[in-house]
């Protein structure tokens, strides 16, 4: 049996929970919400986050376009990801939500502008 | 001289909200005067994401969140002028901006609301010791050159303060391949926020040590190094505690001040532990028809609530001007004031009309220290009238509680509403 203590990030209260593991079975207290439990359990098996960077923009009104992974991609694929987000340059106009890397880091996960960059 | 009904001072989160709001109850003539050339306010430099969960029940990065607000003010065609510093307001809201096209110009407002924000003490606030080499930030600075500037900024770095800038900067230069050696609090907890200690700490093993300050800067053009040590319970170094970390770059994280040289101008009453105005439950300061939101009037953990808070702001003043132009002015009526007592540090409003008050009406307000279970009271002068247990309080995170207008009911000679922490 495995024990191990998080802090939830479903929402600002941040609640201590508590993740049993025995074998299959994962048991989670400390949650207020059910959204704590479903973190619990997907934070010890398969653990995702939301990256977002910046990425350089040329010809543009300033000189980097805000970015995110389109949505979670797997913790251990972070670095990756930054990698080839770091790697690359946009060109100005940028539109929000516009897609600049697909399939990144072979993680299935578009990059996409958070904001709008307008030629200088 | 040009008037306007409501006159709106600052173009990001508070102001925006307020802007919408206020034409949303009716105020026809709006004007937001911004000193940055875009709208939006630090939300542009605030590219993770976090930010909308209560607003709009999804997970946006800062840019976002603002582009939501910023096309509900296009969309009204709400007037607004960038590269526009006001310079000062008066008590009877005369406004003086400066700009390129326009020179120094005055206008007169029915009502202005205050949303300038706020700024981040500086190393000058922090007697460190030591050179004043290159390579030392505010995290925020730090956060606009590599953001929006597209600058390195530093490869190691130690950063001092736990506020929620410096523990997203730490991830952020993590990310963009700095190492980020530690980050050090004075204080025996986290000013910043839990969410973002797991996320941008602990997912990349940077450490945390508590009680602990810099106190000494090496390094004469660039940094080279501080001494880090731990403090004792008066926050006073421990003499053999010292630690020595090269760096290259220290962000600061230690706190943020409303910025209020304009209310100070215009004579506003300022509270001593928010460094904001105080404000009623309209949020209008003791100047009539000049009211005050966002991290102007307090600082706020998240911006969500300083949308909310703006756009109470917003109809408030547009109740105002709209009350000005038919001159049966509603009577004042009682007005009881809130206290804040043990382990509270203050409130947010402060005076409360009981008269004239919404059907309910939101108290902000944050904890002097970490507290484990205790409650949260409300007293109508010596009857506790309310508790609520909390599990964890900590100074990082606000806290609210909602007074009821038909709770007054029974209380018509009313002397005081003191909200506190206790233990039972």
């Amino acid at each position: 049996m495995e024990t191990r203590n998080l802090i939830c990030i479903g929402c600002p209260l941040g609640c201590p929970l508590t993740v049993t593991m025995d074998g299959e079975k994962i048991e989670v207290t400390g949650n207020t919400c059910p959204r704590g439990a479903d973190y619990a359990k997907k934070e010890v098996l398969s653990p995702t986050r939301i990256v977002t960077s910046s990425i350089r923009v040329t010809g543009g009104r300033i000189a980097r376009v805000s970015v995110k992974t389109k949505s979670d991609i797997p913790k251990a694929k972070i670095f990756e990801v930054m990698a080839e987000i770091r790697a690359r340059k946009a060109e100005a106009p940028v539109r929000m939500g516009q897609v600049l890397i697909e399939n990144c880091a072979g993680t299935g996960v578009d990059i996409i502008a958070t904001k709008t960059v307008e030629v200088a | 001289m040009t008037y306007h009904d409501i006159v709106i001072i600052g173009g990001g989160p508070a102001g925006l909200s307020a802007a919408a709001a206020a034409r949303k109850a009716g105020a026809q003539d709006i004007l937001i005067l911004e000193r940055d050339n875009v709208l939006g306010g630090i939300l542009n430099q605030c590219i993770h994401n976090g930010f909308g969960l209560h607003t709009f029940k999804e997970e946006l990065t800062g840019p976002e969140y603002a582009s939501r607000y910023i096309a509900m003010v296009e969309e009204e065609k709400i007037p607004y002028k960038l590269n526009t510093i006001v310079a000062d307001i008066s008590a009877d809201r005369k406004v003086t901006y400066i700009n390129r096209e326009e020179g120094l110009v005055t206008i007169q407002a029915g009502a202005v609301i205050l949303a300038m924000g706020c700024r981040e003490r500086p190393r000058g606030a922090l007697n460190i010791p030591g050179y004043r080499p290159a390579g030392i930030y505010s995290a925020g600075t730090a956060q606009r050159l590599m953001n929006i500037e597209g600058y390195r900024v530093g490869n190691e770095v130690v950063i001092l303060g736990s506020g929620d800038i410096g523990l997203i900067m730490a991830r952020r230069m993590t990310l963009e391949g700095a190492k980020v050696k530690v980050v050090a609090e004075l204080m025996p907890y986290s000013g910043g926020l839990k969410r973002n200690i797991v996320q941008c700490l602990d997912d990349y093993g940077i450490p945390l040590k508590l009680s602990h300050t810099v106190v000494q800067i090496h390094g004469k053009e660039r940094l080279t190094g501080v001494t880090i040590a731990e403090v004792d319970a008066n926050r006073t170094p421990i003499p053999g505690t010292e630690e020595y970390y090269s760096c290259d770059t220290l962000l600061l994280s230690v706190g943020l001040i409303p910025e209020n040289e304009l209310s100070r101008g215009a004579g506003i009453s300022m509270n001593r532990v928010t460094s904001g105005p105080n404000v009623d439950d309209r949020l209008e300061t003791d100047a009539e028809g000049i009211y005050a939101c966002g991290n102007v009037l307090h600082v706020h953990d998240l911006v969500d609530f300083v949308s909310q808070e703006a756009a109470l702001a917003g109809e408030n003043a547009a109740a105002y001007v709209l009350r000005a132009k038919e001159p049966a002015a509603a009577a004042q009526g009682r007005k009881v004031p809130l206290s804040a007592e043990n382990g509270v540090r203050y409130t947010v409003p402060q005076i409360l009309n009981l008269d004239t008050m919404q059907d309910a009406v939101t108290v902000r307000f944050r904890v002097a220290d970490v507290y484990k279970d205790r409650y949260i009271s409300v007293y109508y002068d010596d009857k506790r009238v309310s508790k609520k247990k909390k599990k964890v309080l900590a100074p990082g995170e606000m806290e609210q509680v909602v007074l009821k207008k038909s709770s007054f009911a029974e209380y018509p000679d009313l002397g005081k509403i003191t909200i506190c922490t206790e233990v039972e």
